[in-house]
């Protein structure tokens, strides 16, 4: 599988248009091929796999002996949150305290070929927003340690498999060929996701690539989904409707069978 | 088998949804409870979202509640006009329920009021069924005896509106089932069930009605009460899922029938001892819960996204 994705992302190559313009053009620009661009989510979904696999093309020479190194990220559609924090009072334990966070990130995996503070400064994590905690824009607001809120959220979410971190997962050779596969959770939420390749050397950004990948509902889920949303009162009726049928219908067979 | 909820937004074994709705829908059968108090918890636990598992509930107790209370017209244990008096009750108190949640969401304590009244109500109705059967049947076994008549009814009987409740051989004022009805309502929107477990018991030993009639009534009463609060819930939150629903009360509706025929056999005083049991059990476990540190003290709530 691997090897036959590495084929595809060189007979890709040629094809595929450059990735990101800057003012100068990098000398090393991304070709990027991903096993899906969009993700169907059926009534049996069990989470899919996204196979990231490209390659590096060279326009001029490469400056310095730094080895090349790439970071892929896989992010879901960001969406605010409400973290809460428990403490005991009155010898119960309730909320007392709540910290909104004005956006962080249904879904976020981050693959790299490398441990991750040997790929990139944390001067280019905070301007890429490429590590979890940058991913997440948390205003802390309402708290003394917002930062205790953050970290619940990663934590929280990293048990769920919704944050990954994904050290030395990504492959490279001969410092052109590169690939990964990121796994995504049953429990995903639609939206657009993105795809993000970075290329590092000496611990700086020299080159990025984003790609979109489309999370869909598929057919019965999508109709129930819109129908929900659009025509509330309608959905209401018709799950009274389900309701009172199936408890009728399992009358009818109990009577029927002890008739007999 | 797993299967993707589409509203929930996450993917569960459907046997096990199966299997729940299946052993709830037996409880649902043999008590006339609708099940909600035990269910909703169970969701939680399995990873649906609060609240979807809250409005889901109501659509499936509907059902539960459906299948279980054409049984009990067949044996013709519905007291129709006890009912129908207890259900405009309920919707006024379900309505005022629902303003009283909204407004305590808004403090953001609603999760610790859902809790307490949890352990608050379910121990005190626990306790005093269990005391209560306990003694009944201790009595039964020392004299065979005509039972006792109860006599602490006399305030109830000096209320005006009296009316005669044919099937419940009450001749009774609309006042208490009235109230009953708007208490349970009011309950019923806060902790997100159908409040049978509380209706129940009032019925027994507020109203005086016969156990065998409450079950039925009960169950002719919780239909409305669920349907209302279903219609509410996918109007205004859009949070009930189908799929789950469906799955759920395929389980459940299966369950109320088989709970229905083993309630036929058991004595009153041990349906009831087992129904004290089984209210006590879910009580101690929400109060351990409240009580002893949480292994994660963060939770994340998306409340924030509309």
């Amino acid at each position: 599988m691997k090897r036959l994705a590495l084929i595809c992302a060189l007979m890709l190559a040629p094809l595929a248009g450059l990735a990101q313009e800057d003012d100068e053009t990098p000398p090393e620009s991304i070709v990027v091929g991903l096993s899906q661009e969009s993700v169907a989510i059926t009534a049996n979904f069990n989470g899919s796999e996204i196979l990231v696999f490209g390659a590096v093309r060279r326009d001029g020479p490469v400056e310095g002996e730094d080895p090349l190194e790439v970071i892929i990220t896989i992010e879901g559609p960001p969406r605010p949150a409400t973290v809460r924090r428990m403490d005991r009072n009155y010898g119960i334990w309730m909320n007392v305290e709540s910290v909104e966070i004005d956006a962080a990130p249904t879904f976020y995996a981050v693959a790299t070929t490398a441990p991750f503070n040997e790929v990139i400064t944390s001067t280019e994590d905070l301007r890429h927003r490429i590590s979890i905690p940058r991913a997440i824009r948390a205003v802390g607001t309402g708290s003394d340690r917002p930062a205790d809120f953050t970290q619940a959220v990663i934590r929280i979410r990293s048990d769920a498999g919704l944050y990954q971190v994904l050290e030395n997962t990504v492959t490279l050779r001969g410092e052109t060929l590169f690939n990964t596969s990121i796994a995504l959770p049953a429990n995903l939420v639609e939206g657009d996701y993105r795809a993000r390749i970075f290329l590092t050397r000496g611990r700086e950004v020299v080159s990025s690539y984003t790609a979109a990948i489309e999370v869909r509902k598929v057919g019965l889920e999508r109709l129930i989904y819109t129908l929900a949303h659009e025509r509330p009162l309608i959905y209401g009726l018709l799950s009274l409707v389900i309701a009172i049928a199936a408890g009728w219908s399992a009358s009818a067979v109990f009577r029927y069978i002890r008739s007999n | 088998m797993l299967i993707y909820l589409p509203i929930a937004e996450v993917s569960v074994n459907a046997f096990l949804l199966l299997g729940l709705g299946g052993l709830v829908g037996i409880l649902s059968g043999m008590f006339g409870v609708g099940g909600g108090f035990l269910m909703t918890p169970l969701l939680f636990f399995i990873g649906i979202p609060p609240a979807v598992a809250v409005a889901t509930e109501a659509n499936q107790i509907v059902a539960s509640s459906f299948s279980g209370v054409l049984a009990h017209f067949k044996r013709k244990t519905v007291d129709l006009k006890m009912g129908g008096v207890l259900l405009v009750g309920g919707l006024i108190g379900a309505a005022l329920g629902v303003q009283l949640f909204n407004a305590l969401r808004a403090i953001g304590q609603v999760d610790l009021l859902v809790k307490l009244s949890y352990v608050v109500f379910l121990g005190i109705i626990g306790a005093l069924m269990f005391v209560e059967s306990l003694n009944a049947i201790a009595k039964s076994r020392k004299a065979s005896g005509p039972p006792p008549r109860r006599h602490h009814r006399g305030w109830i009987h000096a209320l005006p509106f009296k009316t005669r409740f044919r099937t419940s051989g009450l001749y009774l004022s609309v006042i208490p089932p009235l109230l009953v009805g708007v208490a349970v309502g009011v309950l019923a929107a806060i902790m997100g069930v159908g409040g049978g477990f509380i209706m129940v018991p009032a019925m027994i030993y507020i109203l005086g009605m016969p156990t065998k009639v409450v079950v039925g009534t009960s169950l002719f009463q919780i239909i409305f009460v669920t349907a209302f609060s279903t219609l509410l819930h996918a109007t205004t939150n859009f949070t009930v899922d189908m799929v789950l629903a469906v799955l759920l009360l395929v389980g459940g509706v299966v369950g109320a029938q088989v709970g229905a025929r083993i309630g036929v056999y058991l004595k009153a005083e041990q349906l009831r001892i087992l129904l004290a049991i089984m209210v006590l059990a879910v009580c101690g476990k929400l109060a351990f819960d409240l009580l002893v540190q949480p292994a994660e003290l963060f939770s994340i709530g998306m409340e924030g996204s509309h």
